[in-house]
């Protein structure tokens, strides 16, 4: 199969709380090995996971935060965080990790992947895919 | 495009519905079912939601999820259409893509 598809990932709960968050991660890093065209969406308490700073040894499970920054490297570049989601949540851009990727069509500069987004803007991204998996 | 969005939760419990709702564009089917199809009854605090979201989308509940919370069909907002589980077959078919709200 060459056809390729647009992949949506819709991640709309907290990380540790559930398994969501992790269960999300790991089907997109499986993903992204079959060259498909991937987007990921934050939303609601999904926006939570890119939160930084967070430390999880206490309560004694795997960070899995480090990994988001490895999506660049899997051509996951596409990552909209909805804004309505961010403020309702007392958050900002700068609350979140700062994720990178190389544009290989840019001399491989190195641009931001994150992209914050209005709720209609996000519904339009919805619209246009092929697949939504939600998480 | 049309989109069918499916939602599992209670309104009263989870934003899902909700979220679903701010997000469903016009054209769009949203489907109630599991917990979620309390969500359709009249009287509730989200029945003038529901009432305004069907100006734009179509709202569908699942029966069989209907009948075994006890809500009978008299009961939902005016408009809520609902179906059997080949409806929702149908349903899946008849859009172009579809949506878990979970």
């Amino acid at each position: 199969m060459s056809e390729v598809k647009k992949f949506l990932y819709v991640n709309r709960k907290a990380p540790y709380g559930s398994i969501y968050a992790l269960e999300s991660l790991e089907v997109v890093l499986i993903g992204a090995a079959f060259d498909q065209d991937v987007t990921l969406a934050f939303l609601d308490d999904g926006v939570y996971q890119l939160v930084k700073g967070k430390n999880t040894e206490a309560i004694g499970m795997k960070n899995f935060s480090p990994t988001y920054s490895a999506l660049g490297d899997y051509d996951v570049t596409k990552i909209y965080v909805e804004k309505e989601s961010l403020e309702a949540r007392g958050l900002t851009l700068g609350d979140l990790m700062d994720l990178k990727y190389e544009d290989e069509d840019d001399d491989w500069a190195e641009k931001d992947s994150i992209r914050v987004v209005s709720a209609s803007e996000m519904a339009d991204i919805m619209d246009t895919q092929d697949i939504v998996l939600s998480f | 495009m049309a989109m069918l969005h499916i939602v599992n939760k209670s309104p009263f419990e989870r934003n899902s519905l909700e979220s679903c709702l701010l997000h469903a564009k016009p054209g769009a089917t949203v489907l109630l079912i599991e917990d979620a199809v309390v969500g359709a009854a009249q009287g509730t605090v989200l029945s003038d939601r529901i009432q305004k979201a069907l100006e734009s989308v179509k709202l569908a509940v699942l029966g069989a999820d209907l009948e075994a919370r006890g809500i009978a069909q008299e009961k939902l907002v005016d408009g809520v259409n609902v179906v059997d589980y080949a409806g929702f077959v149908d349903l899946v078919t008849g859009h172009d893509n579809n949506q878990s709200w979970l």
